[in-house]
């Protein structure tokens, strides 16, 4: 069992609900991501996305397009970010980390020389914002086998018919997009989220997790209520972003900055 | 590809024969989009759904006499089609070779080959009912094009240019205004065409239910780079049979600038499958291959995915996409269509470069000897063309694609050469 897979379970029998937030890797700089996942990790995050800058990033709303181009002006790179989980990894073997990104980056360093790698930093899943299944096939096997989950997004306008091919093609969790747009953008069609997760599960035993437009705790207990977990990326990116004016970050500062994922753990944990 | 033979032009009414010799190679994408190892669809889950649909709609019209009857009736009654194929003697004599022939695609309407794109795409958009349009531009002749067919059509049309290339083509900017479309100036990254294309891609996401996004060049996710091929091979239909007509035989070369590649291909590939016409696409070499400073992925980088497909891009060792430049905004772009990607592996056509200095000093030998002002994109054709005519001998034949003209370049020339107007 993976560490997802073995997280999800936990949660699943005591009734918690997964809180996976995002984060763009070597933003605001090289130095303070490793310590904003441990801090995450304190204000109860299940499982962290860490977000591989990429310099065209044509999923993403203005904030993470900022939060990119921020770490790239610091030089972050792929490599960089496979670092960032090693040294993650030397204080804490239980989170599950799922690097999520653009494709380009891990084309050129090639397939098998970024799975290896990944493997050997202790990343837990693999994301590609721009890789949909029937295009991963080189990549999807070499992940499945060194153990690395691969996870597959589902938005409001796929197809039924698409959807067997997407549940087969993931493992650890399946990403619900709640809304038709890009990151940050405001969630407004509760209805929708409802009724696609309800026909979801009738296609897949993974847990569903609802991203995009989860911003604070009303919304990540509203999200929470019909899924099995939310991602927050944009809320998180925002306060990330104040860092970069700071000088200096000590514990207190990093405290603050992820103060919205402790806000969201409690929201998520009075559902019931 | 499509079967549909010429459009009702004079051109196609000498009923010329089909290509000597079959070969099936170039009858891709394959049913996925893929020209080999490139192409595909590589796009978020949120637009895999339109990309599909569009994909199933345009196999529908390809079998769709009536679809292609009133794409023929447009190029001809509203673009002005067939462009001539021109003998530019002056030119000749000055290269000192191979005959030149100058395929006129700056006399369409709006300017430059875009609008043969643009109208076909149109015509999808109405069918597939969407009433809003977008489209990325850099030149801003993809701009006007979008915003002259969508204005005939009564559609909204939004158009994603970069913020440094709206300050380099101010009057084509003007003219997507009066056209009653709305430029949005798109401020991320290198803010020029790979940019307001990801902002085009953003837009699309978020509208569409309602939206139609017409891709300028033959790239994209499939089936954008077969359907943009498609619409412009009518440049290399009317080419091949005005070379029948005006030259008695096939001719011996042919070249076309190209960014992402739409007039190239439209040019190259009703010539494919003639083993003796040479092919030559001519990328934008900036300042100089060796000075990193270009925008020739095809020449100087390697393949990767970008904007929905696999293809040959500048970037660096951490797959970082390279800021690229070039003196023409249409040819500034780190990408390539996918097709040539493949043309070039399986050595088809032939890549080359022709530098900022080499085009601006073709875009002036142009305008003194023909009267012809050429746009600064097509000026790097008229410049490897030139030098390619010299190299060859005097009874050969070889065609230029003029791909657009170079109204809306003066400014920029004036300014490169410390003129004020």
């Amino acid at each position: 069992m993976s560490r997802i897979q073995g997280i999800a379970r936990q949660n699943a029998e005591a009734g918690r609900k997964l809180l996976i937030p995002y984060l763009v890797a070597g933003d605001p700089n090289l130095a303070s991501t490793v310590a904003l996942m441990h801090s995450l990790v304190e204000c109860g995050a299940d499982i962290i996305e860490l977000g591989i800058p990429f310099s065209d990033p044509s999923a993403d709303g203005p904030v993470i397009q900022r939060g990119v181009e921020r770490s790239l002006s610091k030089g972050t790179t792929l490599q960089g970010v496979l670092d960032m989980v090693a040294q993650f990894r030397t204080l804490n073997s239980a989170t599950p980390i799922v690097l999520m990104g653009y494709l380009n980056p891990i084309e050129i360093m090639g397939y098998g020389n970024f799975v290896e790698k990944a493997s050997n930093a202790g990343v837990d899943g693999v994301l590609i914002v721009d890789m949909p299944p029937a295009e991963s096939d080189a990549l999807y096997t070499q992940l499945q086998a060194q153990g690395i989950d691969t996870i597959f997004l589902v938005a409001p306008t796929t197809r039924d018919a698409r959807l067997p091919t997407i549940c087969d093609h993931s493992s650890g969790y399946l990403y619900y997009v709640s809304l038709k747009g890009v990151t940050g953008a405001a969630l407004t069609d509760y209805d929708s989220v409802t009724a696609n997760i309800e026909k979801l599960r009738g296609f897949t035993d993974l847990p569903i997790v609802v991203g995009f437009g989860i911003k604070d705790a009303d919304s990540a207990a509203a999200m929470g209520r019909l899924s099995d977990g939310i991602i927050i990326g944009s809320a998180l990116v925002e306060k990330i972003a104040q860092l970069a004016d700071q000088e200096q970050q000590d514990d207190a500062l990093v405290a603050q900055t992820t103060a919205v994922i402790a806000a969201a753990r409690e929201a998520l944990n009075n559902i019931r | 590809m499509v079967k549909h033979e010429g459009v009702g032009t004079e051109a196609s009414a000498t009923g010329v024969d089909g290509p000597e010799g079959e070969d099936s190679r170039f009858d891709g994408p394959d049913e996925t989009g893929h020209f080999g190892s490139y192409g595909g669809i590589f796009v978020g889950e949120t637009l895999i759904a339109a990309v599909e649909e569009l994909a199933q709609v345009y196999k529908e019209v390809s079998a769709d006499t009536e679809f292609w009857d009133e794409f023929d009736y447009d190029l001809k009654h509203y673009v002005g089609r067939p462009s001539p194929l021109y003998f530019a003697q002056r030119l000749t004599e000055a290269s000192g070779g191979a005959r030149i022939y100058l395929k006129r695609e700056d006399l369409n309407h709006t300017g430059a080959h875009k609008i043969n794109n643009t109208i076909g795409q149109a015509l999808l958009a109405k069918r597939m009912g969407k009433t809003r349009i977008i489209a990325e531009t850099g030149a801003g002749q993809h701009g006007v094009a979008s915003a002259t067919v969508a204005a005939r059509l009564g559609l909204e049309c939004h158009v994603y240019m970069g913020a440094e290339d709206i300050i380099r083509q101010a009057p084509n900017v003007y003219r997507m205004k009066l056209l009653g479309a709305e430029v949005i100036s798109v401020e991320s990254g290198s803010r020029t065409l790979k940019d307001a294309m990801n902002e085009a891609l953003r837009d699309w996401a978020s509208n569409v239910d309602n939206t139609y996004y017409i891709i300028g060049t033959a790239a994209g996710p499939h089936p954008y780079p077969l359907l943009v091929r498609d619409f412009q091979c009518v440049i290399g239909r009317e080419a091949r049979a005005q070379s029948l007509e005006q030259m008695g035989r096939l001719p011996d070369a042919l070249v076309a600038c190209f960014g992402g590649g739409s007039n190239a291909i439209g040019l190259f590939h009703p010539f494919l499958k003639d083993a003796s016409v040479a092919m030559y696409g001519v990328e934008a070499g900036g300042h100089g291959l060796e000075t990193g400073e270009h925008a020739a992925p095809l020449s100087a980088g390697r393949p990767g995915v970008l904007h929905g497909n696999r293809t040959y891009l500048m970037t660096d060792a951490g797959g970082q996409i390279l800021e690229t430049h070039s003196v023409s905004a249409g040819l500034d772009y780190p990408g390539v269509g996918p097709e040539h990607s493949w043309l070039k592996d399986i050595h088809r056509v032939n890549y080359v470069v022709a530098t900022d200095v080499e085009a601006m000093q073709a875009f002036h030998q142009l305008t003194l000897l023909e009267g012809i002002i050429p746009a600064l994109e097509s000026s790097h054709a008229v410049a490897y063309g030139v030098k390619l005519a010299g190299q060859m001998d005097a009874d050969k034949n070889i065609i230029i694609n003029l791909s657009g003209r170079g109204d809306k370049d003066i400014e920029t020339v004036a300014r490169i050469e410390g003129i004020t107007l």
